[in-house]
């Protein structure tokens, strides 16, 4: 076969949009933009990474669709959407950047940004195995170094650190997981990996394998118990860095996993209605998405700290999502689609709050956000959907997402198999995670300001990024059919 | 009846425009509210005067709305719904003009109401049981904020309180619906779907759905021993949120309980029958009982109310239709009392005196400085105990004969409650108003502090509510046919026939 390089030169035009911004960006920081302040550099490096997420955005939308290069990608409908997703999370990001305090080199923040975002969009559409590694460390190396960019604060610096050295640890087991898949079945290609191991059925090699590929998993989801970078890069990376970590990172990272672990691994994956002791790789998740649930929504309410708060509540967020990926086998990836995108909009929504005020003051505990609702009404108000959507209240999409992924698990076996008992386990928690959510609206909400507490200004970029996401979120919530319908 | 479907969208749009208004003044976010909660109520009614009374729900508006779950957006009413409808119109218009002295953040306060009002019409408009679940949930969030900012005492851990029994209770809503939904292969949300499915479930499974739906909703409706958030909550809400909470929130619990849960399960019903219709009877008693010794005025109130919603859980458990038409009387009557006793004391009493403790209140005339206040508290406190002449008095005769037909032990003990009830309420309204003419105190001498001598005389705004609810309370006192006629057809509709066949002996 004559490999295709006019087919993948226009399938990647997304991703070349993304380079050539970042290139960009960096080029004009260097150069024009040189003389100008702090603030002025960010903002224009902002604009022009702006600029080349949404031109991708629109490549993406437009572009080619099916498999790419021979199946090295695939453009199918979940690859779409979620690349369309990424790169409106990513969008959302710069707007809520734009009202941060600028760096010391804001053309270079934008730059690895957009480095970040092209990994995650190649992560949405990868379909082999090298591909996959190589999309995921090109995302995790700029997630490292957006981490750790804020050099001021030493906190910044354990989070990369961290980061860093957690993901390095999931990447090595990820890479021998691969290599013990391409022992077991001859190839790397997801396709004839799906077809070998269908016919051979699942060997404990293969086993040992998909256990390998599910830390990499647990690591970037955060799940437990592969979370423990979660609290503190949540906590000390800077706030932009944590949004995209948070949002279009987990989005990304669920899709690339779903697509690996169905139509590549599904022949291994087990009975679904099967309890623990079954074989494949289900248990495994049926477990990891117990612990997170578990772990999650408990440890999130022994948090003081408003960063440490959301990733508890990510981690407790992650079980969930896993639910909807034991359950796409069966019912597609609809459920799970919606899931993490929507909770991606309240996420980098919340950040955006943080990041907005911070600008006035100090925004660690949850106490520092006392009398948001005379500070700043718009923060308030917005804070108010991102933290309802994520404690899963009609009509916002988290209820939505909640309700979608959860009647898909208890389908897949009824409510006696794991993955409906994990649901009920889930329901349960979620009123346990009303208590967090509605402590830091307390403090919003009711509270009286501190006395010292400012006023805070919002730039108009970060109000319309905020209200937008919030916008999304009603949107999605009061017609869960826009997204649930396109697969 | 095609109207009704705006109610919801009116008090959603009326909450925008008095949080919008609140930036301005806070009258113009005041006269929004009572525009707008008049005109929903108007709406209710003019439905009323043009609805023909007839078994099953009339649909309102139908049209997919999760098309992957089979989930509808199908509003529709029958009699029963209609009554609980009129009562909220009547409630959230009483409850803004006893709110009318709210001077801090007026506009927020009074948009949370209506969006606590809209989801309240949601609930009795939804012919589709995660719709139904939906717009249950959008009532829970804005009483947490009611209270936790506008409330007295104990606000914070009232309001929590609150919020984390309610949304336990519809966690476990969830998961039954979830579970019966996914028995039918997923059919869909609809009564009648989510009934069949559910009759697909061994005999097991079909007792542990009922009880996650039943006891969910029940929750809300202060079954004893789930009932602890209602006096709390009652306590430290602002008075028109104790209005609307007792009025008609705990309403919502008793009508998921009669729409969703009873028709869920025949089976699961049967066997949960004689254990709710114990505690229901336990809850009229122990609260009563425990509301006899109660020094705070307002907890009285409190516990009286679950008292008086321990008479609708009877009339449900006892699953035949003269006992179910009364539970749904008890329940537009309760919610006319309740408002009414919250009013006088919240905020006639409370925010004059600033005390609800009986040995405050007995050293101040309350009589004499305000005879308005004492008369309807009075009239409120005999139609509460039953008396004949006001809705209470049909209302708990009809659930009481029911519930005798199906097991006279129920109704014997339940009869006992409405002994407690008048022992109670007698108590509280010596003790509070009258309790100044006993003679000389033992503190307080025979002249009063000067300034409580000075209590600011009742308003125009109150004096309205007061005689809005009072009529209500008199009129289906003397004619419940008026509601009689609505509510008994549409118990004859197939499922609640089929509910009340697996549950009566």
């Amino acid at each position: 076969m004559r490999p295709d390089y006019a087919g993948l030169l226009s399938a990647l035009r997304p991703e070349a949009s993304l380079v050539l911004g970042a290139l960009a960006v960096l080029g004009l920081d260097l150069t024009a933009f040189r003389a100008r302040s702090l603030v002025e550099r960010q903002r224009l490096a902002l604009f022009v990474g702006a600029l080349a997420v949404a031109a991708a955005g629109a490549e993406a939308l437009l572009g080619a669709r099916g498999p790419v290069f021979g199946g090295v990608l695939i453009l199918d409908p979940l690859a779409v959407a979620a690349r369309i997703g990424v790169l409106a999370l990513t969008l959302l990001t710069l707007g809520v950047a734009w009202g941060a305090a600028p760096f010391r080199q804001p053309g270079e923040y934008v730059a690895v940004m957009l480095f970040a975002a092209t990994g995650l969009v190649l992560m949405a559409a990868a379909q082999q195995l090298l591909v996959v590694f190589l999309a995921l460390e090109l995302a995790s190396l700029s997630l490292y170094v957006l981490a750790g960019f804020d050099r001021s604060r030493p906190e910044s610096a354990e989070a990369a650190l961290k980061y860093f050295l957690f993901g390095g640890m999931a990447a090595a087991f990820l890479l021998f997981g691969f290599s013990l898949i391409y022992g077991v079945t001859g190839s790397i290609e997801l396709p004839r990996i799906a077809a070998q191991i269908a016919v051979q059925g699942a060997s404990p090699l293969l086993l040992v394998a998909l256990v390998m590929v599910l830390v990499a998993f647990g690591f970037k989801s955060a799940a437990a118990p592969f979370h423990l970078w979660a609290p503190d890069v949540y906590q000390g990376a800077p706030a932009p860095s944590a949004a995209l970590v948070a949002s279009a990172s987990k989005l990304a990272g669920f899709t690339l996993f779903t697509r690996l672990l169905w139509p590549g691994f599904g022949a291994a994956a087990g009975n679904p209605a099967a309890h623990l002791g079954g074989s494949g790789w289900l248990p495994t998740v049926a477990l990891v998405a117990g612990a997170s649930l578990l772990l999650g929504n408990i440890g999130a309410l022994a948090q003081a700290s408003l960063r440490r708060l959301l990733a508890y509540s990510a981690i407790g967020h992650a079980g969930a999502m896993l639910l909807g990926v034991m359950a796409a086998g069966r019912s597609g990836p609809a459920a799970l689609f919606y899931y993490a995108s929507t909770y991606g909009l309240a996420t980098v929504g919340a950040f955006g709050v943080i990041t907005a005020a911070e600008r006035a003051g100090r925004c660690e505990l949850i106490t520092d956000l006392a009398g948001l609702h005379r500070r700043s009404p718009l923060l308030a108000a917005c804070l108010t959907v991102f933290i309802l959507s994520l404690a899963g209240i009609p009509p916002l999409a988290g209820f939505f997402g909640k309700l979608t992924v959860f009647a898909a698990a208890i389908g897949l076996g009824g409510i006696g198999g794991p993955a409906g008992g994990l649901a009920l386990l889930a329901i349960a928690l979620s009123a346990v995670a009303l208590y967090y959510y509605l402590k830091v609206l307390k403090q919003a909400l009711v509270a009286a300001p501190a006395a010292e507490a400012a006023r805070i200004a919002v730039p108009r970029v970060t109000a319309a990024a905020l209200l937008a996401a919030a916008g999304l979120i009603i949107w999605f919530g009061i017609n869960p059919g826009e997204l649930l319908g396109l697969f | 009846m095609s109207l009704l479907p705006w109610t919801i969208y009116v008090s959603l749009a009326g909450a925008l425009l008095s949080l919008a208004a609140g930036s301005r003044s806070h009258s113009l976010a005041r006269w929004t509210a009572l525009l707008t909660a008049a005109a929903a109520w108007t709406l209710t009614l003019l439905a009323a005067a043009r609805f023909v009374p007839g078994p099953g729900l009339q649909t309102l508006a139908d049209c997919p709305w999760i098309p992957s779950l089979g989930v509808r957006y199908h509003l529709a009413a029958d009699g029963i719904s209609l009554t609980l409808l009129v009562l909220t119109g009547l409630v959230a218009t009483a409850g803004v003009l006893f709110s009318w002295n709210i001077e801090e953040r007026t506009g927020e306060f009074f948009s949370l109401f209506l969006i606590l009002v809209a989801g309240v019409y949601g609930v009795f408009l939804s012919a589709d049981a995660l719709l139904l679940f939906a717009f249950y949930e959008i009532a829970i969030v804005p009483k947490y904020f009611l209270i936790a900012i506008w409330g007295s005492t104990n606000r914070e851990y009232g309001a929590m309180k609150l919020a984390l029994y309610s949304f336990a209770g519809s966690a476990a809503v969830l998961a039954g619906l979830l579970w019966a939904y996914a028995a039918g292969h997923g059919g869909g949300f609809g009564f009648a779907e989510l009934a069949q499915a559910a009759a697909t479930l061994s005999r097991h499974q079909q007792i542990a759905v009922f009880a996650l739906v039943f006891f969910g909703f029940a929750t809300l409706a202060g079954i004893f021993p789930l009932h602890t958030w209602a006096p709390t909550g009652h306590v430290a809400a602002p008075t028109a949120a104790s209005m609307l909470l007792a009025g008609v929130v705990m309403k919502l619990g008793a009508y998921g309980c009669l729409r969703v849960a009873l028709p869920l399960s025949p089976l699961g019903f049967a066997f949960w029958q004689p254990a709710i219709a114990w505690l229901a009877v336990i809850g009229i008693v122990y609260a009563g009982l425990v509301a006899l010794r109660q020094e705070d005025l307002k907890f009285v109130i409190g516990y009286s109310s679950v008292s008086h919603m321990g008479f609708v859980l009877l009339g449900l458990a006892a699953a035949n239709a003269q006992a179910v038409s009364g539970a749904v009387l008890q329940m537009f009557s309760h919610g006319v009392i309740a408002g009414l006793l919250f009013a006088v004391v919240g905020r006639m009493v409370y925010d004059r005196t600033h005390t609800r403790m009986f040995a405050d209140l007995r050293k101040i005339p309350l009589h004499r400085l305000l005879p308005f206040a004492a008369a309807v508290f009075v009239v409120a406190g005999m139609a509460s105990m039953g008396l004949p002449g006001f809705s209470g008095f049909p209302a708990e005769l009809t659930i009481l004969v029911g519930a005798w037909r199906a097991g006279p032990q129920w109704a014997s003990v339940a009869a006992l409650g409405v002994l407690v009830a008048a022992a109670f309420t007698l108590r509280a309204i010596h003790l509070s108003f009258f309790a100044s003419m006993d003679g000389p105190q033992p503190t307080g001498g025979t002249h009063p502090p000067e300034q409580v001598l000075s209590l600011a005389p009742i308003t125009l705004a109150e004096k309205a509510g007061a005689l809005l609810l009072v009529g209500a309370t008199v009129l289906i006192g003397l004619k419940p046919d008026l509601l009689l006629d609505w509510i008994n057809p549409a118990l004859q509709s197939p499922l609640l026939q089929a509910a009340f066949k697996g549950g009566a002996p």
